[in-house]
């Protein structure tokens, strides 16, 4: 797997600083799980905040905290290290999204076919406004054109589309602008699977009417 | 907003306190981990109420963060940065997950998939830089702006559509400041090696 679309720096910095919603840190994660580039800059990013935490002046700590602390480190498990994939990249799933999903992976999930060709299943995360989805799309398959409003960031899991940026196939990120309009067409050959994090969308602006609107003319 | 990013610690007080964490890991020694506790346990509790949370579940998290610290020693490894950045990111991890106890999304720790092979000569320039203090150097000559924008994400968990609408500027602002900040400490460590 060659990966030839990253994430952009400002998510590698929220990532690394830890204010991006769940969904998309799941996206950011599973990119990270097959990118080595990208793992190498988020570990940059925690730098800078590790830097951060360094120059802050300090809070006094009570009395209490310190005899808490110290009293739980007799029962406290050490950790062991954890289970490391044998080849990353060739498994399936990437492991964060494999770990949300469980053994079942993509089957464990509601596919509702949309339009001939486009299934779409919900992925549940609780927390933050944005919500996270994977979309099934039929080999050959062109998708209406569409803009990004509000923050929005997409993962192939398999297949491949291209579109005005390129060709975007297995491991590669969108994390795109939001002014940015595209119309991606999907591969003959194979399905193409993405995996999406979006800002919860005001109604009528989801993905699912945006593809919609075309067919149904919401 | 912090300006004292130039007070972190030297480079020997940098070993000192890898010194310290490698005898927890090897030897459970509890005199050394009363003295990271001593150095770090003030810094997590300002940084956990400097995002707005309570004294007490600041402390809450100071004891979450220190416990894993002795759990999880024997896990660390210089390569991977300072003590300070390995700690910074045990501290994000237990916020994040006590923000997230009711969801089924846990933060992903990096470590759970980290390949060892990861283009271990350039982290080691990167770790050798941070060792010397040139980052904290180097985060005293960006903008001011910038360098705002970088405190508010990494030690006040502001998310960037939040800077946003507090520095009353588009996102895309504040996407690209972020973009800017970091290639300017890039280049600035850079011409440190």
């Amino acid at each position: 797997m060659t990966i030839n679309h990253h994430l952009d720096d400002a998510t590698i910095l929220a990532y690394a600083a830890g204010t991006l919603d769940p969904a998309i840190s799941i996206v950011v994660a599973s990119h990270i799980a097959w990118c080595p580039e990208c793992r190498a800059e988020v570990r940059r990013a925690e730098r800078l905040g590790g830097e951060l935490v360094d120059g802050l002046d300090g809070e006094l700590v009570s009395e209490n905290c310190r005899e808490r602390t110290f009293a739980s480190l007799g029962t406290a498990a050490l950790h062991r290290l954890p289970v490391k994939t044998a080849h990353p990249g060739r498994e399936e799933l990437p492991y964060p999204l494999q770990r949300l999903l469980g053994p079942r992976g993509l089957e464990a999930l509601n596919w509702k076919k949309k339009v001939p060709g486009i299934s779409i299943a919900d992925i549940p995360v609780s927390g933050g406004k944005s919500v996270l989805k994977v979309m099934s799309l039929a080999p050959g398959i062109a998708m209406p054109v569409h803009g990004h409003r509000g923050e929005e960031i997409t993962m192939i899991l398999k297949g491949a589309y291209s579109d005005e940026m390129g060709r975007f196939a297995r491991g590669d990120v969108a994390d795109l602008d939001e002014d940015v309009e595209h119309k991606p067409v999907v591969e003959q050959g194979e399905t193409c699977i993405c995996l999406i994090a979006e800002e919860a969308p005001a109604r009528f602006k989801s993905i699912f009417a945006r593809l919609l609107q075309p067919y149904f003319g919401i | 907003m912090v300006e004292n990013v130039g007070s972190s610690p030297s480079s020997g007080e940098r070993e000192h306190l890898e010194h310290l964490l490698k005898q927890v890991a090897a030897k459970r020694d509890r005199e050394c981990f009363a003295a990271l506790f001593d150095y770090f346990a003030p810094r997590i509790k300002s940084f956990m109420m400097r995002k707005g949370v309570s004294a007490e579940l600041a402390e809450d998290l100071v004891q979450e963060t220190m416990v894993a610290v002795w759990t999880k020693a024997a896990l660390y490894s210089a390569e991977k940065g300072t003590v300070s950045t390995w700690i910074f990111t045990i501290a994000r991890n237990r916020r994040i997950d006590r923000a997230r106890r009711e969801s089924s999304a846990h933060f992903t720790d990096i470590d759970d998939f980290d390949a060892a092979s990861d283009d271990p000569a350039s982290d080691e320039r990167l770790n050798r830089a941070q060792e010397d203090g040139y980052v904290a150097r180097a985060l005293a000559q960006i903008p001011a702006e910038q360098r705002e924008i970088l405190i508010l994400s990494y030690v006040e968990d502001v998310p960037q559509s939040e800077i946003a609408a507090r520095l009353k500027m588009p996102l895309g602002t504040v996407k690209s400041r972020m973009r800017l900040a970091y290639k300017r400490l890039k280049k600035l460590l850079e011409k440190v090696n």
